[in-house]
């Protein structure tokens, strides 16, 4: 099941980036679309299963719901990010003070803890090093406000781990 | 002029603009990881202002859906880079800056390069 999805999703992909299209007459390209269909079979079949198994019980509407509650909200936390950065090169003093910290996450899905990490390196001054099985994360942070795991997390994590664990557990 | 041109050109501008602070950034940060920092957010914001810039301007799907997908690309590898980047770096042996605050991956790399060492 998962090498059918796969197949079939990687066909979409495929068939968006290259639009096979003849652009005056609009007419389907056939030799590139069969050209997509074998590659896509051969990707679902050596790759299906890779992709991380079922998510745990739960709504799938509930889900999407908070996957579009996330994207904006993602969204404004990476332009927070920029306009940060951009605030510490362009100031003269370079006001930094940079140093690696170690928080803990509350997430096990593996998807969900990718998404976390990707998100914390694109949020404001953090940025994600590592990351343990047991579910710690270390941190290198442009302006560190605490040392300590409690507060870090507090700083850092807390604010994406809500709506991730809604999304993905 | 056409009045989708001057937005997109608008969006084009400002992506340039980000990505020219990411590479300022680059030169003055003091150390990799700093630099880093730089690099992978603003020229990811900057890199899909550009294309979401060039999906307005030239407004045909098929170059429009391309621009969107390689956005939505970015957006997932870049991050995934960076922090291969740091991680790697650290672990080959490139210290923080010497001002930087703490280092709690001090042990955690000692424990990688203890397995690592294992491995072999």
């Amino acid at each position: 099941m998962r090498k059918i999805t796969l197949t079939v999703f990687s066909f979409i992909v495929w068939f968006l980036l290259v639009w096979p299209f003849d652009p005056l007459t609009g007419d389907l390209d056939v030799q590139s679309t069969v050209a997509g269909i074998i590659v896509a079979i051969f990707v679902g079949l050596f790759l299906g299963d890779r992709i991380p198994r079922k998510l745990g019980a739960g709504n799938v509407f509930k889900r999407v719901f908070w996957l579009i509650v996330y994207v904006p909200m993602f969204s404004w936390y990476v332009i927070l990010a920029n306009l940060d950065v951009l605030y510490r090169v362009i100031h003269p003093d370079m006001p930094i003070r940079p140093g690696i910290v170690k928080v803990k996450t509350t997430l096990t899905n593996p998807a969900g803890r990718a998404m976390l990490a990707n998100s914390i390196t694109l949020t404001p001054g953090t940025m994600t090093v590592d990351i343990t099985d047991d579910g710690y994360l270390y941190i290198h942070w442009i302006n560190v406000k605490s040392e300590d795991i409690e507060e870090a997390t507090r700083h850092i994590v807390s604010k994406f781990e809500g709506v991730l664990r809604r999304i993905f557990e | 002029m056409s009045s989708n041109a001057i937005i997109g050109y608008i969006f084009i501008t400002i992506g340039a603009i980000f990505d020219f602070f990411g590479c300022m950034g680059l030169v003055r940060f003091p150390d990799v990881y700093n630099r880093l920092q730089a690099a992978t957010k603003c020229v990811t914001l900057g890199t899909i202002f550009i294309l979401i810039g060039t999906a307005i301007v030239t407004a045909t799907p098929a170059i429009a859906i391309k621009a969107i997908l390689c956005a939505v690309f970015i957006v997932l590898t870049s991050p995934t880079g960076a922090h291969a980047l740091a991680r790697g770096s650290f672990l080959s042996g490139v210290n923080l800056w010497d001002k930087s605050v703490t280092n709690k991956f001090k042990e955690r790399a000692e424990e990688i390069k203890a397995q690592r060492g294992e491995a072999r």
